[in-house]
């Protein structure tokens, strides 16, 4: 069960290699998360980041390995997961992300689609296979990772941008759907993080590590905000940017 | 009815089936038949003792019966009888109830499971010393229960958490009073060590004795506080009134941040200012003396949407030391944290998970938000721990797992009763669940 500050016992990641949800599930173990349960793609980097944990001192580790071009295995991952917990799970992260190459992909059809499944549709399979799981639970969190770049798409991203643009909206939505179950639907929208995915990539105004935004997430854990920023200031400069005139966005982006 | 129920500080809501069942046979096939029950009953716990996530809920509001009160003042009542309607129905006849928490709106049932205290637990212990008996419908069966029959069931249902069964009453041994009045003397402290070291000295003078100690404070000022002491008017008042039902109320959910750390100092600045120096012989009615909490409906609201933790923790006399190092902790911490409740306690009874031990109590009320606050209060129970202390369950919602089963080392006789009386654990609670009691 998870205690009065949102911190959780039981966790599952889907997408469990990613570092934003690496960085997580450190500050999590180090509260009071036991049972951490880890999804992804790469059975080698799984362990690796199952053996964190278990060394930081979870003391139920699993993992499951699943591929998000397919959302058909979206339902048997979910299962897996929840087996593997043995017991209810109180939060589960939503961290599947895929950036790709958007100059190449957006002349590609299956490469634009394989962008959007990953970003999209995969986790909107994965999100209709828990919320039954989690309504019988009747007790849990989803956080699910969209970015600020879904608020305000650029030219240089738009493909991951619209994607994730879908998976946010589509959670707002479903916030409202689980309202009174017992079930929170959490959004964490961070900004440019230095991570694998963006490795290589110039970095935005205000860049911030992993470390911070797994920190900015335990707090906005516990105050239960169904929008996330990390950095916090993210809110009010996107809030400003997605009503910028499209010429002067253009630009602001072709300067960078 | 699928139902969102949370504790009095509105932290971590959980949907469950919620029935209000009217006869001991629909508590007997709940009990029997559903995954997972807990009962619940005016829902004063603070955290989630009284919530069993998607399972079933067994409300205590039907069985309301008070039997006449003897002569002797021994009265059974229904489990889902609040201490507010004892006090109505016994003090125009000279009765008051042996032990009263800071609020009359608990059931007895409620009392019975968290084995509430009183400003009195000094002298008189806690309610379990005075429960002379009990019928309770367990997963097995229906027992009746006293420290002389079933006496392990009796003692691991009191302060049970409502782990051990569903109580339909309990017959409890009320006490006379002549007057609806308190005597009441109030003595100022500068810090903790002047408080601590008057209630040392002071306390057994009393029946009722509570302290009020500032941990927001800093320096030489540290833990400053107002001790209240009282007792019974002995002589007789004509008309014996009930306590006043609250005349305000809190009719919604304030906004986040207006219980902060500068609004909180400014309180406790007022209070301890308001307080008199030194006053003797100052008459208050019941109401006011006992149930400072009841004067304001719905006041939990106040602390916003994110809620507040209450966190009480008890350490053996020895350990006084702890007590100033909490404070001082809180103090730097610089976490708000209201004016907190300093109590000493008498000597504790068999029950394997009762609360109090003799010693020290400290009572905190602490805003959900600062994000320095989970951290604090795990030191804070590291502290606890060391000293032989433990933390409040029926206030707790948060507490490590690890932690518990040192701070409560009777907790294999609760289990060894609970695997006869419910052998499939039936009976659960997310508390339970959270601190590794019962899964």
């Amino acid at each position: 069960m998870e205690n009065a500050f949102g911190q959780p016992q039981s966790v599952v990641v889907l997408g469990g290699t990613s570092d934003i949800a690496d960085a997580l599930v450190g500050e999590l173990v180090a509260a009071r998360a036991r049972t951490v349960i880890l999804a992804g793609r790469n059975p080698e980097t799984l362990a690796a980041a199952a053996e964190r944990a278990a060394t930081a001192g979870a003391t139920t580790t699993a993992t499951v390995v699943f591929d998000a071009a397919d959302p058909s295995n979206a339902e048997a991952t979910v299962r897996a997961c929840f087996d593997a917990a043995q017991t209810p799970v109180d939060l589960v992260v939503v961290a599947v992300g895929y950036l790709g190459d958007q100059l190449a992909d957006e002349v590609d059809p299956l490469a634009a689609a394989h962008v959007a499944t990953v970003n999209y549709t995969w986790p909107v399979a994965a999100l209709a296979a828990l919320t039954p799981r989690m309504l019988q639970q009747g007790t849990g969190r989803i956080l699910v990772i969209t970015s600020v770049a879904g608020i305000r798409v650029r030219r240089g991203s738009y493909l991951y941008g619209s994607a994730k643009a879908g998976l946010d909206r589509h959670c707002e939505g479903m916030a409202d759907a689980l309202l009174g179950t017992g079930v929170t639907v959490q959004i964490l929208r961070p900004g440019f993080v230095h991570t694998k995915m963006t490795e290589g990539m110039k970095a935005a105004p205000f860049a911030v590590d992993a470390q911070r935004v797994a920190r900015d997430t335990v707090a906005g854990l516990a105050s239960s905000s169904r929008v996330i920023y990390s950095p916090s200031i993210m809110k009010w400069l996107f809030g400003l940017l997605r009503h910028l005139p499209a010429g002067l966005w253009r630009a602001l982006n072709e300067s960078r | 009815m699928r139902e969102s129920l949370w504790g009095w500080g509105r932290t971590s809501p959980s949907v469950a089936d919620v029935v209000t069942p009217d006869s001991e046979t629909t508590v007997l096939d709940a009990l029997q038949s559903a995954v997972t029950v807990v009962p619940r009953g005016l829902g004063r716990s603070y955290g989630d003792a009284a919530q069993v996530a998607g399972g079933l809920v067994l409300r205590n509001d039907a069985f309301r019966d008070i039997s006449p009160i003897g002569d002797d003042g021994v009265v059974t009542v229904g489990a889902g009888v609040s201490i507010d309607d004892i006090i109505r129905r016994g003090l125009p006849d000279g009765w008051f109830v042996p032990v009263t928490p800071g609020t009359r709106q608990v059931t007895v049932g409620g009392a019975i499971a968290a084995d509430v205290h009183g400003k009195n637990h000094h002298v008189d212990g806690s309610f379990a010393s005075h429960v002379r008996s009990l019928r309770l419908l367990t997963p097995t069966g229906p027992l009746h229960c006293s420290p002389h029959e079933n006496e392990d069931v009796f003692w691991a249902t009191m302060g049970g958490m409502g782990l051990t069964g569903f109580v339909v009453n309990a017959t409890i041994q009320l006490i006379p009073v002549v007057s609806d009045r308190v005597i009441v003397d109030t003595v100022r402290h500068a810090n903790i060590d002047d408080v601590m070291a008057d209630m040392l000295a002071n306390d057994h003078r009393y029946r009722y004795s509570v302290s009020w100690v500032d941990c927001m404070s800093k320096g030489r000022s540290m833990g400053r506080g107002i001790i209240t002491r009282g007792d019974h008017d002995p002589s007789p008042s004509p008309e014996k009134t009930p306590p006043r039902r609250a005349r305000l109320s809190v009719p919604f959910s304030a906004p986040n941040g207006i219980l902060n750390s500068l609004s909180i100092r400014a309180f406790n600045e007022g209070w301890f200012r308001k307080a008199p120096r030194h006053r003797i012989g100052e008459y208050q009615t019941l109401g006011t003396f006992f149930h400072p909490l009841d004067g304001v409906q719905d006041w939990n609201r106040l602390y916003g949407s994110r809620g507040f933790v209450q966190y009480q923790f008890a350490v053996p006399d020895a350990a006084g030391d702890t007590v100033r190092a909490a404070i001082e902790l809180l103090s730097s911490s610089g976490v708000p944290s209201f004016l907190a409740v300093l109590k000493r306690f008498g000597d504790g009874n068999p029950g394997s998970l009762s609360f109090p031990i003799p010693g020290w109590t400290l009572a905190l009320d602490l805003p959900v938000g600062p994000s320095a606050l989970p951290g604090v209060l795990d030191q804070l129970d590291q502290l606890v721990a060391a000293a032989g202390g433990r933390i409040y369950l029926a206030k707790d919602s948060r507490l490590d797992p690890d932690l518990f089963r040192e701070m409560y080392p009777r907790v294999d006789d609760f289990l060894a009763v609970k695997r006869r009386v419910d052998p499939h654990n039936v009976m659960v609670s997310d508390l339970s669940r959270r601190i590794g009691l019962i899964n």
